[in-house]
């Protein structure tokens, strides 16, 4: 049976995830063979999918950096417990 | 599991190249950072390189703090917990098998103490069950017509490819925004498998949901993100 635009936009994840079955794989690519409007829909849907990861990490705040690196400094003098006896 | 386009038989369809001309089936191993740049990572946390700690850290900070806010919804007590993790992270490294990804093995210790941070705390987020069976809609009801077919078509975007995005960083600041304004688990769900590249199995264990549960989960949050751009890029109509 032919899938509409409506059904394709709430099986796209799936589609993006490589999760389908072969059958509704076909499914989903023949309607994309003959609709520009879900094609659309369908890449518009990836870039979503990839933008996050290109979301720059936000800063360490100065204070937070200093702890965690006193809690770093901490891990690594009971790693070396010699260095750690130096005076 | 992503299919690879060499053994995919759809492939042989003349307009298929054109159809997955934006990451679809990428091989798993080109989204996520190589195995080895892990290991070294993990060589030079070893060393004592604090530059090595702190690079960890900013990389998986997002992600950290969205998964402790599953459990421990008071921003400050979520922080304390992600810097607790990381000391159990750096005590319990030289015993790290490396069975798993670091990423999954980092978020399973923070998963682990938050959950038991929230519970001392009675503060535990109900997460209400999810109605998996539901088809899932992430467009407008109103953009379609009665038999289904787009009434109200997508606008198209001037930035168009995942380059043309980064490029811009008042839409990455939107997609941010987008993110931040979604309900704890999508957004724990979106940043584990799209900036961590976490395997779905393994997020549903971290997050203790089922399979479809996290589908519906990823669905919702990248319908989220999808409408977030296109306010910025749509144009009018």
């Amino acid at each position: 049976m032919m899938l509409t635009c409506r059904e394709l936009t709430e099986i796209v994840t799936d589609y993006i995830e490589g999760r389908m079955s072969l059958w509704d794989r076909v499914r989903f690519q023949l309607h994309l063979g003959m609709c520009t409007h879900c094609r659309a829909f369908v890449r518009q849907m990836r870039l979503a999918r990839s933008a996050n990861a290109a979301v720059p990490s936000p800063e360490l705040t100065p204070e937070l950096k200093e702890a965690l690196l006193a809690r770093f400094r901490d891990w690594k003098r009971a790693q070396d417990p010699e260095e750690s006896s130096d005076p | 599991v992503l299919r690879s386009e060499a053994t995919d038989p759809l492939w042989a369809i003349p307009w298929a190249a054109e159809l997955d001309s934006v990451g679809c089936c990428v091989p798993e191993d080109h989204l996520a950072p190589p195995r080895e740049s892990e290991s070294v990572l993990i060589e030079r946390l070893l060393a004592g390189d604090e530059e090595a700690f702190t690079t960890l850290v900013t990389r998986h900070q997002r992600a950290m703090r969205a998964v402790a806010r599953l459990y421990t919804p008071d921003p400050s007590v979520a922080e304390e917990v992600v810097q607790e993790t990381w000391v159990a992270i750096l005590s319990g490294l030289r015993s790290f098998e490396r069975r798993s990804s670091l990423r999954t093995w980092m978020f399973r210790i923070l998963a682990n103490r938050a959950r038991s941070r929230g519970e001392r705390e009675a503060k535990i987020v109900p997460l209400s069950s999810l109605a998996e069976a539901e088809p899932e809609a992430i467009v407008d009801a109103a953009r379609f017509d009665g038999r289904g077919m787009w009434a109200i078509p997508p606008r198209r975007w001037e930035a168009d490819t995942p380059e043309a995005i980064a490029l811009r960083a008042e839409l990455l600041a939107a997609v941010e925004a987008a993110t931040e304004a979604l309900p704890p688990r999508q957004r724990a769900a979106i940043l584990l498998r799209d900036v961590e590249e976490v395997e779905p199995a393994e997020i549903c264990e971290i997050l203790g949901i089922t399979d479809g549960a996290l589908r519906i989960l990823l669905h919702r949050a990248r319908g989220a993100i999808r409408t977030a751009i296109d306010r910025r890029l749509g144009g009018p109509g």
